[in-house]
């Protein structure tokens, strides 16, 4: 059932790009990249390795396909990777977001500057 | 398996706004300033639901970057934020655009605000219905660059406000996929959100610098 309807959504989604003035592929790989950010602010959720889990997932897919991923994403990551204690992976993905975004340059800068350095 | 089935929702919308051509907006001030990343601020909600300010931020960012902006993390900002002491978006709205400016370095800041977020129950069937405002400014000098306002429901098939072919996919698609009433509000907000911040709206925001040239003109 569900997948009929997502076969008669596809090809009314086509019908309508072909019908319309044009239309761009989208410039991002979003998956399900928005529900994630929405669910795990529902209900105070702060299982981080969760939400680590489920951003991963999404940057993998994004690679597989050769895809860009959202602006924010590896920034996101990141924070999320501060949370659970895993900073050189963290800086790691705020240094991608400068790198592909680098309109985010001096928020990434603020953000790692504000960030105590661990030293075990 | 529910996110696809959101996202063709969120396309059907889309591109059934987008035929619209005709413009009546000064853009001036946005053609002069050039953003290229916007700041979305957690939006003020006017309504009685508890979860619409985030409901509505976790869904700026689709419309937002694929118009070609940066757009600032929602949950990284959020988090800052926090940090920050400050939870409450009026608090938000409040602050000096210096003070964000420290902070974030956002060419523009968003401010939105939510006026109807929920179903309301009637005698035939229930509307669910999210109505939200949206105003773009400069965060250098403070102007505005650009307003907006969108609606999207549940029962646009009967009022007729999307168009007749529009308004009923909306309801079969949402009546079909959600069941509580609080999924039904998020998802209509998806709506809303598509509709307020897309380029492909009347008197919609412009493309960013990050959109194909062909939609940048």
């Amino acid at each position: 059932m569900t997948l009929t309807y997502l076969r008669s959504s596809g090809l009314l989604v086509a019908a309508l790009v072909a019908g319309c003035a044009p239309v761009n592929q989208p410039l991002y790989h979003w998956g399900d990249y928005q529900q994630t950010i929405y669910q795990y602010h529902q209900d105070g959720v702060t299982d981080y390795a969760a939400q680590v889990g489920r951003v991963e997932a999404l940057l993998n897919q994004a690679q597989a396909q050769g895809k860009s991923v959202p602006p924010g994403l590896h920034a996101h990551l990141g924070m999320l990777y501060f949370n659970t204690g895993r900073e050189i992976e963290a800086r790691e993905q705020f240094a991608m977001e400068k790198s592909l975004f680098p309109e985010s340059g001096h928020f990434v800068d603020y953000v790692l500057k504000a960030q105590p350095e661990h030293n075990q | 398996m529910r996110s696809i089935l959101s996202l063709t929702l969120v396309l059907l919308i889309s591109l059934l706004t987008g035929c619209a051509t005709q413009s009546t907006y000064d853009y001036t001030a946005f053609r002069e300033s050039k953003p290229r990343s916007i700041l979305v601020l957690p939006p003020v909600n006017d309504s009685l639901e508890v979860g619409a300010s985030y409901s509505f931020l976790s869904q700026v960012s689709y419309p937002l970057a694929e118009s070609g902006y940066y757009v600032f993390p929602v949950a990284v900002a959020e988090e800052t934020f926090r940090e920050n002491g400050l939870t409450d978006p009026q608090e938000i709205h409040a602050l000096p655009l210096e003070k964000l400016n420290d902070v974030f370095g956002a060419d523009a800041v968003m401010y939105i605000k939510i006026t109807q977020y929920g179903t309301s129950y009637q005698i035939i069937a229930s509307d669910t219905r999210v109505t939200a405002e949206a105003s773009l400014v400069d965060s250098r000098s403070g102007q505005l660059l650009w307003k907006g306002a969108a609606t999207a429901s549940s029962t646009e098939q009967s009022n007729n406000s999307g168009g007749g072919l529009v308004g009923m996919l909306v309801v079969a698609l949402v009546d079909q996929v959600i069941n509580t009433t609080t999924e039904r509000s998020h998802q209509v907000a998806g709506i809303t959100s598509m509709r307020l911040l897309t380029t492909h709206s009347v008197n919609g925001i412009l493309p960013g610098p990050r959109a194909p040239a062909l939609q940048r003109q």
